[in-house]
């Protein structure tokens, strides 16, 4: 299946990514080659196959809802690349 | 001793316990050794050097502790594993100054067990790629001649172990991470059944595959260093709470008498290099020498394998990928005014092409016009993918083939990502199955004198059998050279 330098681009830009016009177009190509050898998959009939999405399956593990504080604030904070020393800091929003 | 560097973490630890060296002799040897070929390798990302030295002096100062399996081995660690203090950059510009303020599990275990961490090696940007071209940083080279690359993802702790420059390392294996850079570098690397070891602390690729493991230049060695490291953490939901055996006590069989090795006709067939062929060929035949019985078994949807691991682990990528945003950790762009534009201008400048390939691709089979055809269809055919084995091992009690298709090719060779992609060809089944995997060097290939290995496939959790077929083949098979550096 062949993708459009525009369907790149949107999806890019869906996953916060900003590509140069250049860059869109070679992955476009690149993205077409890719999902035509992956469109062989089509040729399996799976109609009756449940979908196998883990290797681990039927596994649902829940722990205690308890609160407990493993990490300081100051660990958390300590790689954010802004911080006041009690909250993340981003651009303002309104 | 003056050449500490060349021995095995086997004989490393006897040596230790006996006092014959102290762990900062070996600390030592290892670092030489570093200095004197990391300049052609480029397999390191960074060095703990005082740090490991300061562990040392003080382990010496304390005495061996015998009941500490790994005491004063050192070793390196893939560079997207967690460890406390220490950059874990995942290869990657976004992650160039992160320092977690926490272990991994496996790594914490290494620790427990006396192990000495004292590098990070190189790697393929957030683990996609199977040369280690794709790191933010540099390209590793392949010890056995620095023109082919030593193979990816883990192709760092790949080359360093096979330079000597320590006795044991740390990779990940996604879709054939550990047991390709085994293969081209002439070591030993097992991939252990998805569950068998925590992913807690691991940078996540692809989740539903990833998978830690040792990369070693002995058997042994693997099976001292899966003894630390396996066994459940209830940190990971998806590791499974069964018993850890004695990998140990599976080794030192003299035959391999009852043993069963199916060969698909997928992986002997056409597009296997003559070379790659008759290493492996001659391996099996030693295999039946002592007293193993081969059966043809097939893995009739190989050919579909390489699409179906794309498709999910470009789609769980993209998912895992979200959480580089620029706010907690990571880079962030200075520039931006608002939140959306700080968010795409940081992950545009942090993530390099590879991986902003695999994030679109992702999110593009995983969009709702496209969920059904290509995700939900993957995840179809990888239930079949899991049966074919499952109807295999009804014949057998491993599967054997080549680890790939070629030797190390050379650096730059593989320019078109689908090609690239093509080389995982033998060893993406195992991921999408969850079953272990390890590469075995069975010798040189006879025109390129690059190392060969030979892949052993197992039942979920066979790890033990593996390694013990693999150990007695080793025994007596030519023993593997050092590539001269």
């Amino acid at each position: 299946m062949k993708i459009s330098p525009e369907e790149v681009d949107k999806v890019a830009r869906l996953a916060r990514l900003d590509l140069p016009r250049e860059k869109v177009e070679l992955f476009a190509g690149q993205l077409g080659d890719i999902l035509d050898y992956m469109d062989k998959l089509g040729e399996l009939d799976t109609s009756d196959v449940d979908p196998m999405y883990s290797p681990v399956e039927h596994t649902t593990v829940l722990r205690k809802d308890e609160v407990k504080k493993e990490y300081s604030r100051e660990d958390v904070l300590s790689n954010a690349p802004e911080q006041d020393g009690q909250f993340f800091v981003v651009p303002r929003i309104v | 001793m003056s050449d500490l560097h060349t021995k095995t973490l086997s004989e490393l630890r006897e040596a230790l316990l006996a006092r014959e060296v102290t762990v900062e002799q070996v600390v030592r040897a290892c670092l030489d050794r570093i200095e004197a070929t990391e300049p052609e390798v480029h397999a390191l990302i960074s060095v703990q050097a005082e740090e490991a030295l300061k562990q040392a002096r003080e382990m010496d100062a304390a005495g061996p502790d015998p009941d500490k399996p790994l005491w004063g081995v050192p070793m390196v660690l893939k560079d997207l594993l967690a460890t406390k203090g220490v950059t874990t950059t995942c290869a990657s510009k976004i992650l160039e100054n992160f320092v977690p303020f926490y272990d991994a599990t496996s790594v914490a275990r290494l620790r427990e067990a006396g192990a000495v961490c004292i590098a990070k090696a190189n790697m393929d940007e957030f683990a996609m790629g199977s040369s280690t071209e794709n790191s933010a940083f540099h390209t590793t080279l392949n010890p056995w001649d620095t023109d082919r690359v030593p193979g990816g993802s883990s192709g760092g702790s790949g080359a360093t172990v096979a330079a000597c420059q320590v006795p044991a390392a740390l990779g990940t294996d996604t879709g054939g991470s550990i047991r390709l850079p085994a293969s081209f570098c002439g070591i030993v690397g097992l991939k252990p059944t998805y569950g068998r070891v925590s992913r807690f602390g691991m940078v996540a690729y692809g989740s539903s595959l990833d998978q830690i493991g040792p990369m070693t230049r002995s058997v042994e060695d693997a099976a001292r260093v899966l003894q630390v490291i396996a066994g459940h953490d209830p940190k990971d939901s998806t590791s499974v709470d069964c018993p850890v055996p004695d990998y140990l006590a599976a080794l030192g069989r003299g035959n391999l008498d009852g043993v069963t090795i199916g060969l698909p006709e997928e992986y002997w067939g056409e597009g296997l290099d003559p070379e790659v062929e008759n290493a492996c060929r001659a391996a099996i035949a030693k295999a039946e020498e002592l007293g193993a019985k081969t059966v043809p078994v097939s893995l009739k949807l190989t050919d579909y394998a390489i699409a179906t691991y794309y498709i999910i682990a470009m789609a769980e990528a993209s998912s895992n990928l979200s959480r580089f945003d620029g706010v907690r950790y990571g880079h962030r762009n200075r520039d931006a005014e608002e939140l959306i534009d700080m968010y795409t201008r940081s992950r545009t400048e942090g993530f390099g092409d590879e991986v902003q390939r695999r994030i679109i691709m992702g999110a593009y089979v995983l969009s709702s016009g496209y969920y059904d055809a290509y995700y939900r269809k993957a995840a179809q055919v990888r239930r079949l993918l899991r049966r074919d084995f499952d109807k295999a091992f009804e014949q057998c009690d491993l599967i054997a083939g080549p680890v790939c298709p070629t030797v190390a090719f050379k650096a730059g060779d593989k320019a078109d990502p689908l090609q690239m992609y093509l080389m995982d060809i033998f060893t993406i089944s195992a991921n999408l199955a969850g079953l272990p995997g390890m590469s075995l060097p069975v010798g040189l290939g006879a025109d390129s004198k690059m190392p060969v290995g030979l892949q052993f496939m197992g039942r979920a959790f066979s790890e033990e059998l593996m390694l013990g077929v693999g150990e007695c083949l080793e025994r007596n098979l030519e023993a593997m050279p050092v590539p001269e550096m």
